[in-house]
């Protein structure tokens, strides 16, 4: 969820731009982390853990730890922390360790 | 190969003063940075800094960090790299390699190395504790202040220092729900006027609990409860003293460490001082490491807090340009303020556990 009306802070967001998570179409902001645009889209599962398949999200988000990793356009582990969103970009959950193409 | 004289790497609090002091010294700068903007953590401290006036003293940290980048950014003997990682310190030429915006791979040279890279947060172990929704304190306050996101609707914080007290307030500036602040230790780690704020506004704040574990939702796989339990004098859990809580947010705020890799790359003699944070470099009183020209500041230098990372910036930035043969006149003056300065920040009970580390670490 955005937040709307903040007593100190005022937020300068980008253009709307629409991308797709796991063929679904959702909103964000342009050159927000694709992180928060999930976040705010109520996604907060990620990716899934190499041998347990276990859910994780993100932990820092500064591009520290690497809970974070996604496929985006096809390129597995992008930290989408820091990543920026992007008009079109096609995110999807990453299972394991991503194949590199 | 880029030459410069003094690179600073990483352009938070320490960085963004060392650059500047070094600058005003006449030495040329090169801040590398590895975000899109300066400013480091001070872009998402809404609160009021402390201190005296030198450092800000009573100025929110955002506008800090406003403050003293655009003073960076309009000082051409400092140059700004942003989008820069420094992925390697190469000791047997003194090379940095930086990876600019993930896509070109730079050589610098430096003279002199200001390291600054700040710190990283810790994580707490109990049952199911890497499900999505338990963050870091810090990426709590990065999603909602400068993202404009928060980060769900109820929350558990775990930890009563300064960074659990003032997110918990964040929190609650956002409108989300803080259902509690719990802390294993026995009492509140942070300062009296930031638990006050909380506990004003109808917050417990529950020494001596832990984490017991966490649950998630089935369908969504998101955390759903949180699990707390009391702790003995000796950090034993207490059977039976079990609290479920109904949060979709973990918030653990239970310390950092520096992020101390470029400093083993360049072979500085590490020490790990629990009172700072864990593994930080020896060094002297002018913030240089025991590699020669290689100089650490902030909290990568053993993690304490903003006013004095800044301090200690200032330091650092006076004393490499100075080792260069660069002096406006003022170093000597300079010098012996920030000195006092950091000594008046540290005095008193509540710096008693930086003094303590400090000790095992300055020659």
């Amino acid at each position: 969820m955005r937040i709307v009306k903040h007593p100190i802070l005022s937020f300068e967001r980008g253009r709307e731009v629409e991308f797709t998570f796991d063929g679904r179409k959702m909103k964000g902001y342009e050159g927000e982390p694709i992180a928060a645009a999930l976040h705010d889209n109520g996604v907060r599962v990620l990716s899934y853990s190499k041998h347990l398949h276990r859910a994780r999200g993100f932990y820092c988000a500064i591009g520290n730890c690497s809970s974070c990793l996604m496929t985006v356009n096809g390129e597995p582990n992008v930290r989408v922390c820091t990543e920026k969103l992007r008009e079109g970009m096609v995110v999807e959950t990453q299972k394991g360790r991503g194949d590199i193409k | 190969m880029k030459k410069t004289e003094i690179a600073v790497i990483g352009g938070g609090p320490a960085g963004l003063m060392a650059s500047l002091a070094a600058a005003e010294m006449g030495a040329r700068v090169t801040l590398i940075d590895r975000n899109s903007r300066l400013g480091g953590q001070l872009v998402k401290q809404t609160h009021m800094f402390f201190g005296s006036e030198k450092e800000y003293a009573s100025i929110r940290g955002i506008d800090i960090g406003k403050i003293l980048s655009a003073e960076v950014l309009k000082n051409p003997r400092i140059e700004t790299m942003l989008d820069s990682t420094v992925i390697g310190y190469y000791p047997d030429d003194g090379v940095l390699g930086v990876e600019v915006e993930e896509k070109t791979f730079v050589k610098i040279k430096p003279e002199k190395v200001i390291v600054a890279t700040g710190a990283s947060e810790k994580f707490l172990p109990f049952e199911n504790n890497d499900l999505p929704g338990i963050y870091g304190a810090g990426a709590v306050q990065t999603l909602m202040n400068e993202h404009g996101v928060i980060p769900g609707d109820n929350v558990l914080m775990v930890g009563a220092g300064n960074i659990g007290l003032i997110v918990s307030y964040q929190l609650m500036q956002a409108g989300v729900n803080v259902k509690a602040i719990i802390d294993a230790a026995p009492n509140i780690g942070g300062y009296w006027v930031h638990a006050s704020k909380v506990a004003r506004l109808g917050v417990p704040i529950m020494t001596s609990y832990t984490v017991k574990a966490a649950y998630a939702n089935e369908l969504t796989g998101a955390l759903e409860r949180a699990v707390i339990w009391q702790v003995d004098n000796k950090w034993q859990p207490i059977p039976g003293t079990e609290k479920v809580l109904k949060v979709d947010v973990i918030c653990i705020s239970v310390g950092l460490s520096p992020l101390a890799e470029i400093l083993w790359q360049a072979g500085c003699k590490m020490k790990y001082v629990p009172q700072l944070g864990g593994h930080v470099a020896l060094r002297n009183e002018n913030m240089e490491t025991t590699v020669p020209g290689v100089y650490v500041a902030g909290d990568v230098a053993g993690v304490e807090e903003a006013s004095s990372a800044m301090i200690e910036g200032r330091l650092a930035g006076l004393n490499a340009a100075k080792s260069l043969g660069y002096d406006n006149g003022t170093f000597n003056e300079k010098r012996r303020e920030a000195l006092e300065q950091l000594e008046s920040l540290r005095s008193g009970p509540v710096g008693e556990k930086i003094r303590q580390g400090l000790a095992q670490l300055v020659s």
